[in-house]
């Protein structure tokens, strides 16, 4: 909890405790918290008796457990799949408990993804780790004192992270190649101005989207193809960022030890993927090594932790969201909706009963991406076959239509006689200059043509005009009135027209 | 030797006729082509006024300056919003004079040929005098064809104007009987064809009008507001087939010219209209959307709404920007606000440019004059094809007022009911803004997926006040 967002949380109708000190490493002092109408209690025991939702970083130790009782809610990281005891008992204590590294991956859920707020600190500061221990300049320059060339720089694993990476990487300067074995996000990558790392590799690839977002476990051959790949970039990358995570596995080993050995002395690896074992074996948790060859390797783990008050207030904004969807109402009062499905992921224990795992969400985590038909490439001579069969064709249609033509003229002149074939003629014709003009008439002015044709058709006045002389009254009245109606037409339309094509104006 | 000097004058005229149409090929040669057309239709009416239209000049003169102040004022009077509804309106007028101009051909014929031939007089009538019987029986053909399709013309206008003017609802709706309603009254009218052929009495006639006039109605009744556009061009076709009718039983050619210009601009401009909408000319014809093939795709996510400050903040940040107009912008009248829009942030360098859907609106080109009303400099309003290709590197993307022209299911879901049909692939660019005054499907009622996107905000409201909400948040 930040003082900001303890003041968004008093706006659901909730009081605030703390614990004193608790902000302090964040860069948060009690006396801010007090500002914002937080209460400050000193110790833990205080603040678990008074507080009816517990909102913490670290899972629960066991004492905490002891202390939830059936009107406590908890919300903090919970790891589920590695404390299931932790969690029977928290259970058989009747508390709720939400896990915050559950929360699915849809896109309602986005605003409480404490991973991916955490994962984008990660990636930055891995970024930020490597620049650090790195020996040289990001952005290539030429100076006075001579050219330094751009730092180059790979990141494994285009998830949250590895995206936050690619973003911080290229906005230092550094020349940027990121590779995921989801082909998917290549255009994510690439939006981030890197360069995706393709593979010369043919196999259809798992969607990413059945699993959630997540990556998951490639086939041998393709890990050997991508191993390939990794051994030829090796030596000319400068800096390696390693991201790859599948859920719930060993983290798989992507950057073998020969890799590092072929890269140049004072380059620098940072393996994201510590924690779980690390993507490259050489690796060690929670230490900074360099290796024979003068290559460092960085293996923290603690990287949210490196930037604490960023890492805070993005956190507490997550655990916010969460409690603005824990209370409709703005009553400040917790209604558990187990039908919503980001609220029935995240909680895995409710009402005496162990709810890990959760049932698949209703809304999948991004649309099925339909496989793309590609049209073939076509040869020069292929192209040119086409043309030519295509001229064929035209040359074929066009005969065939003068042909008709041609032949129901003959027709109807067999029969018609002279008199109406001249006319008919001019009428042929007309239809013909028609089409032939029209077809050049550019589509921002097709109103305008309207308008005209709407004005130019009114010619029918002439007929009008011939009738209005002869015989009986009612020739005349029709007449006249005809003659009345295409007046207003041949005005109406030309001054129509005009006002339209004064208003075009080149800029 | 007055008709000599006649038919001299049509030439020039039809003459001129064509190179004001061919003139509307670019925006500055288009100003000097209605000169062509004025020219030319000044000069028809005068020739025919000294020539063979003699008999009361006086009072054809009056009448045409009277219609001339009411037609001026109407031009000078409409909003360029209501564009659509005045071209229907005056392709009425055509329909009806044409329908009169060819009961007065059928007067006049029966009383040359009838018993008491010397009361008839005039140019008209001595050119029906001449007439040998088989001649006779062609201009009966002719003019009844004239009379068929001015009937149509005359109520499939009104109807027309009726529903863009939003004085009729604007869906599609059938008599019971559908389509046979109308093939009835086709069959009967080629049963009237021969009828008067055999008789030459003014009821089968006068039953066909009836016919043509039911089936004018129906017909555009059975249509969508979504295809109008190809409704008022198709229309603009039919009046000119009408006048080229007339002019074959009338024996003028320059009426033929004219008709057959016009006609022929007409059916082009509906195969545009039709191609732009993938959408064969019968199925429009036959009307409203067809029936889906199948489900269509379900639509997964949900629509997050944004405000004026989050859509100025995006507005400063991006380079270049692509607003695609629609016919919700023509509702609201908000083309004044959009382009005052297009200013400011031209001003602060953006690239701005426009993307007109074939489509848009509810006329061709319909956007273009609005935006141009608006004093949207033209080189900057493109068109689908020539913008199509920049979406991906747009930074953001501002829908006022359209809907199926940028619906992603015509690429992506084969079962949508628009599938297949040309869009602007707004869905590319990094950001997408919709302005839109609520949450409903637009006017065909299909679903657009596009409001669902990861990268689509909706900004809802009326159009011409969240545009104008905007132009206060950017200085």
């Amino acid at each position: 909890m930040t003082p900001e967002s303890a003041l968004q949380l008093q706006k659901l109708g909730y009081d605030c405790v703390i614990e004193t000190g608790a902000g302090v490493k964040a860069g948060f002092a009690d006396a801010a918290y007090e500002e914002a109408g937080v209460t400050v209690v000193d110790g833990p025991d205080a603040l678990w008796s008074q507080a009816d939702i517990i909102a913490k970083v670290q899972p629960p130790t066991d004492e905490e457990v002891g202390r939830l009782s059936a009107d406590k809610t908890l919300i903090s990281f919970f790891w589920p799949a590695q404390n299931e005891a932790l969690m029977k008992e928290a259970a058989d204590k009747g508390a709720s408990v939400i896990a915050m590294d559950m929360v699915p991956r849809i896109s309602r859920a986005q605003k409480m993804d404490a991973l991916s707020s955490m994962a984008n600190i990660a990636g930055y500061r891995a970024v930020i780790e490597a620049g650090n221990n790195f020996g040289r300049f990001f952005t290539g320059q030429v100076t006075a004192a001579g050219k330094v060339p751009p730092a180059k720089v790979l990141i494994v694993g285009a998830g949250v992270a590895g995206l936050a990476a690619i973003g911080t990487a290229t906005s230092l300067g550094a020349i940027t190649y990121a590779f995921d074995v989801r082909p998917e996000v290549a255009e994510q990558v690439e939006s981030m101005g890197a360069e995706f790392v393709y593979l010369d590799f043919e196999e259809e690839q798992a969607d990413g989207s059945s699993s959630g977002g997540y990556a998951s476990v490639s086939s041998p051959e393709f890990r050997e193809a991508q191993l390939a790949k990794f051994r030829e970039l090796a030596p000319e990358m400068d800096i390696v960022i390693t991201t790859a995570l599948i859920p719930n596995r060993e983290a798989p080993e992507l950057w073998t030890p020969d890799m590092v050995a072929a890269m140049k002395r004072g380059s620098v690896i940072i393996d994201l993927a510590a924690e779980k074992g690390g993507n490259c074996k050489l690796t060690v948790k929670d230490e900074k090594i360099v290796t024979d060859n003068g290559v460092t390797i960085v293996g923290y783990t603690d990287f949210p932790s490196r930037m604490a008050t960023q890492a805070s207030s993005l956190y507490a904004t997550n655990i916010r969201h969460m409690m603005t969807d824990l209370t409709p109402e703005k009553d400040g009062t917790v209604n558990h909706n187990m039908e919503d499905d980001v609220i029935r992921g995240a909680t895995i224990a409710h009402k005496h009963d162990v709810t890990w795992p959760p049932p698949p969400p209703k809304t999948k985590a991004i649309a099925a991406a339909k496989p793309k038909e590609k049209a073939p490439e076509l040869t020069p001579e292929e192209k040119r076959a086409a043309e030519v069969a295509a001229f064929k064709a035209q040359t074929k249609q066009q005969v065939t239509l003068l042909g008709i033509g041609g032949v129901l003229l003959l027709a109807v002149g067999l029969v018609a006689p002279a008199s109406f074939m001249q006319h008919f003629i001019v009428f042929v014709l007309s239809v013909f200059v028609g089409f032939q003009v029209i077809w050049n008439v550019s589509h921002s002015l097709h109103t305008p043509l309207m308008a005209v044709t709407n004005a130019i058709s009114s010619i029918i006045i002439l007929g009008a005009l011939m009738q209005i002389g002869s015989g009986s009254w009612l020739v005349i009245l029709l007449a006249a009135v005809s003659v009345f109606m295409a007046g207003i037409n041949i005005f109406g339309g030309f001054m129509v027209t005009r006002r339209m094509l004064a208003m075009f104006q080149k800029s | 030797m007055e008709f000599g000097f006649t038919t001299a004058a049509y030439v020039v005229a039809a003459v001129l006729f064509i190179l004001s149409l061919g003139g509307l090929s670019g925006q500055e040669s288009a100003k000097r082509a209605v000169w062509y057309g004025i020219v030319g239709m000044a000069l028809a009416v005068f020739a025919t006024l000294i020539g063979p239209g003699s008999g009361l000049w006086l009072l054809s003169i009056i009448l045409i300056a009277a219609g001339g102040i009411i037609g001026i004022y109407v031009a000078k009077k409409v909003e360029m919003t209501e564009m659509p509804q005045l071209v229907a309106a005056m392709h009425s007028l055509v329909g009806l004079a044409a329908v009169f101009v060819g009961y007065n051909a059928h007067f006049t014929m029966k009383a040359v040929t009838g018993p008491n031939a010397a009361e008839a007089h005039g140019a008209f009538a001595e050119l029906v005098a001449h007439k040998s019987p088989v001649e006779l029986s062609i201009l009966s053909v002719e003019l009844f064809l004239g009379v068929f399709i001015g009937a149509i013309t005359f109520t499939g206008s009104v109807i027309a104007y009726g529903k863009l003017a939003g004085k009729v609802s604007s869906a599609a709706k059938k008599l019971p009987g559908g389509h046979l309603l109308n093939a009835a009254a086709a069959v009967i009218s080629l049963l009237c064809l021969f009828w008067y052929m055999g008789t030459g009495g003014f009821f089968p006639l006068f039953l066909m009008t009836l016919c043509a006039l039911f089936i004018g109605y129906h017909l555009i009744m059975g249509i969508g507001g979504a295809d109008m556009p190809v409704v008022v061009s198709m229309l603009n076709s039919y009046s000119g087939w009408a006048a080229a009718a007339i002019g074959f039983s009338l024996g003028n050619d320059l009426l033929i010219v004219v008709g057959a210009l016009v006609g022929s601009s007409g059916a082009i401009l509906s195969y545009i209209m039709c191609k732009a909408m993938n959408r064969s000319f019968i199925s429009v014809i036959l009307g409203g959307f067809g029936g889906t093939a199948g489900p269509a795709a379900e639509i997964e996510g949900e629509q997050v709404a944004i405000d004026a400050d989050g859509v100025s903040t995006a507005l400063d940040e991006a380079d270049s920007i692509i607003i695609v107009p629609g016919y919700g912008m023509a509702v609201a009248q908000a083309q004044q606000n959009v382009a005052e829009l297009t200013r400011k942030l031209r001003a602060k360098g953006k690239e701005v440019r426009f993307a007109i859907h074939p489509v848009a609106g509810r006329l061709p080109g319909h956007m273009n004059v609005l935006l141009a009303e608006a004093k949207v400099p033209y080189d900057i309003v493109l068109e689908m094809d020539e913008i199509n290709e920049d979406f991906p590197e747009t930074d953001v993307v501002i829908v006022i007022g359209s809907n199926d022209i940028v619906n992603p299911a015509a690429q992506e879901d084969p079962n949508s009911p628009i599938a297949g049909m040309p869009v602007l692939e707004v869905w590319k660019a990094k950001q997408v803004f919709v302005s839109k005054r609520g949450q409903g499907t637009g006017y065909s009622g299909i679903e657009n997926p596009l409001f669902y996107k990861d990268n689509t905000r909706m900004f809802y409201g009326d159009a011409k006040a969240s545009v104008g909400d905007l132009l206060t948040r950017i200085d």
